[in-house]
């Protein structure tokens, strides 16, 4: 089993957004980053499929010279090797550009299983996997929450995949197709495990090879202007000390709001 | 053109297609718009959606279509819009355009922008607002590539009953799908586990998210939820930890609720979780953290240490 998964670096949780002098994009200069949430997930679950079938989890990622920390995290989580496709310009580039660098560097593996995040914490689009899938040519499906696979009997029997989709409101359905797939991973799928001593040692031996961004890659999208969204509501802001403060909001519940 | 495709199980529209079709008649423009109606019977959709102020309502059924499989709406999507040529194709945010949207735009190679929260302009020089950075910025975006462009409408957005109402006519569109060509096979859907708790019903909340830090700290929520008389209900993060139980997730995969009372204790505010309970009369955020999206949307706000304000509401709630 030869499983993918591709990751993303992502600005933290605690980042407080700051703008370029354009407002066209994030400064980056002084960003911690992270792994994106749902990526790590994608991962786990990938490194679980592994222990049960046996094969090799790949990680791929597309960015700068930057996303090496995420790459060697996942390295020193179990992944067996990486693929990076390196150019400046993907740190901002749009789900297109992504999925097709992803699938450029990609194709010729001929991966079983691709897995990624369901949307990245920063652009958030939802779209790179499902594009990527179409790219490889290969079927997807998406917000995964379980992942079974049976494998090939060897008497001419193709192996199977049956995952489990998220729907709205606590409703889910399985959904079987036929390897290679790509599924997109929803949060909270799997427990995740960290990064031992041992697989940190480990993880520098690994290969990482790099890939570099195809020729003519179009982007879908241009991003005109960002800005810190404005307030649908009025907010009132309640200070003092921690008791002061809860006086005076159980005040307002009680007489302004009639809430309580 | 604007093309509005239109959601539908089973004979019944998902109403977040009024709130799509709100947000069409603006960008329209003098622009038409025609409205698909996807399914393999769809009973009285059509006739429903006819009361649109549009030029037309298609209905495109085939057997193909139900159950849904992203392959199969990929397939009738591309076959309407080469028909059609619109400018813009416009869909609800949901958890299955999700699934075909990305498709349908990779396999025509036309741009598409999700989760769209107001648009600016109107017909093809149109920018489109969506939310990035997990809703800590606000990006105007303009599609690239030629058209159309797709465009889902993030649910809550737009107003259902602003769409303006009049009469088209509905006609019905041939849409050939090759069956064999469908690769997913879904079965029935199902419910993991009866809702015990009914979050709906309450008249107040609290709900905790990241910023209660572990499970050791749940009593101190359940201590505020007591002294309020409200239900205790959580963010994503916090049911996926098995710190509470599932069905008392609040957002776009768990309930949606709209009480006389929310107070979000340590939750930051994802896109995910504000159209579980924006509804709600009056919003209380709690947060460490003053640029937390959360405060957009509440009507009182309190920046600080959730582990000293909770009790002290406690206390203040005790006292008379």
């Amino acid at each position: 089993m030869k499983i993918a998964v591709c990751i993303k670096q992502v600005p933290t949780r605690e980042w407080q957004p700051r703008l370029n002098d354009a407002k066209t994009w994030i400064r980056e200069q002084d960003i911690s980053y992270e792994m994106n949430e749902p990526d790590a997930y994608a991962l786990e679950e990938a490194l679980r499929l592994r222990e049960k079938h046996s094969g090799e989890v790949v990680v791929c990622s597309a960015g700068p010279a930057r996303v090496q920390t995420v790459i060697r995290e996942a390295l020193a989580r179990g992944a067996d090797r990486a693929i990076h496709v390196e150019h400046d310009s993907l740190g901002s580039a749009d789900a297109f550009v992504l999925a097709d660098a992803l699938a450029a560097a990609m194709k010729d593996e001929q991966f079983d299983l691709v897995l990624t995040g369901l949307q990245s914490d920063d652009q958030g689009h939802g779209q790179t996997g499902v594009i990527l899938a179409e790219r490889l040519g290969i079927p997807s499906s998406t917000i995964i929450m379980d992942v079974q696979i049976d494998p090939s009997t060897g008497s001419g029997q193709a192996a199977t995949l049956r995952v489990k989709r998220e729907l709205e409101g606590g409703w889910f359905q399985w959904i079987s197709m036929p390897l290679p797939a790509l599924l997109t991973i929803q949060s909270g799928i799997n427990q995740l495990r960290y990064a031992t001593l041992k697989g940190i040692m480990a993880a520098k031996k690994k290969e990482i090879r790099k890939a570099a961004l195809p020729d003519g890659v179009q982007p879908a999208q241009q991003i005109v202007s960002l800005a810190v969204p404005t307030r649908s509501k009025q907010t009132q802001m309640i200070g003092g000390s921690p008791a002061d403060a809860a006086k005076e909001l159980v005040r307002r519940l009680r007489d302004e709001a009639r809430a309580l | 053109m604007i093309l509005v495709i239109a959601e539908q199980r089973d004979g019944k529209l998902n109403r977040a297609t009024w709130e799509t079709v709100a947000a069409a008649q603006q960008l329209a423009g003098g622009m038409p718009i025609r409205i698909a109606v996807l399914g393999a019977a769809t009973g009285g959709v059509a006739q429903e959606l006819a009361a649109a102020a549009v030029a037309e309502v298609v209905v495109a059924e085939h057997p193909a279509l139900d159950p849904y499989t992203p392959d199969a709406y990929a397939a009738a999507g591309s076959a309407l819009i080469e028909a059609a040529k619109p400018t813009f194709v416009l869909l609800p945010h949901t958890y299955q355009t999700r699934d075909f949207a990305p498709l349908l735009a990779a396999r025509l190679r036309k741009p598409l922008v999700t989760d769209v929260t107001g648009i600016e302009g109107t017909g093809a020089g149109a920018t489109f607002v969506r939310p990035m950075f997990q809703g800590k910025l606000a990006a105007h975006v303009k599609p690239q590539g030629g058209t159309p462009a797709l465009v889902t409408i993030q649910i809550g957005a737009y107003r259902a009953d602003a769409a303006r109402k009049g009469s088209a006519a509905v006609t019905k569109a041939d849409v050939q799908i090759d069956a064999a060509a469908i690769r997913q096979k879904p079965e029935p859907p199902f419910r993991e586990a009866k809702q015990a708790v009914d979050l709906g019903q309450a008249e107040r909340i609290v709900a905790v998210g990241r910023g209660i830090k572990s499970q050791e700290n749940i009593p101190l929520a359940e201590k505020l939820a007591k002294a309020m008389g409200a239900e205790v209900a959580a963010s994503r993060p916090i049911c996926d930890n098995g710190w509470l139980p599932m069905e008392r997730q609040i957002g776009s995969s768990g309930q949606t609720v709209a009480p006389k009372l929310y107070v979000a204790l340590g939750i930051s505010g994802a896109i995910q979780h504000l159209v579980g309970m924006k509804g709600s009369r009056t919003i209380v955020a709690i947060n460490k953290d003053a640029e937390a999206p959360i405060f957009e949307v509440a009507d009182y706000g309190i920046v600080g240490d959730l582990f000293e304000i909770a009790p002290a509401i406690v206390a203040e709630l005790e006292k008379s």
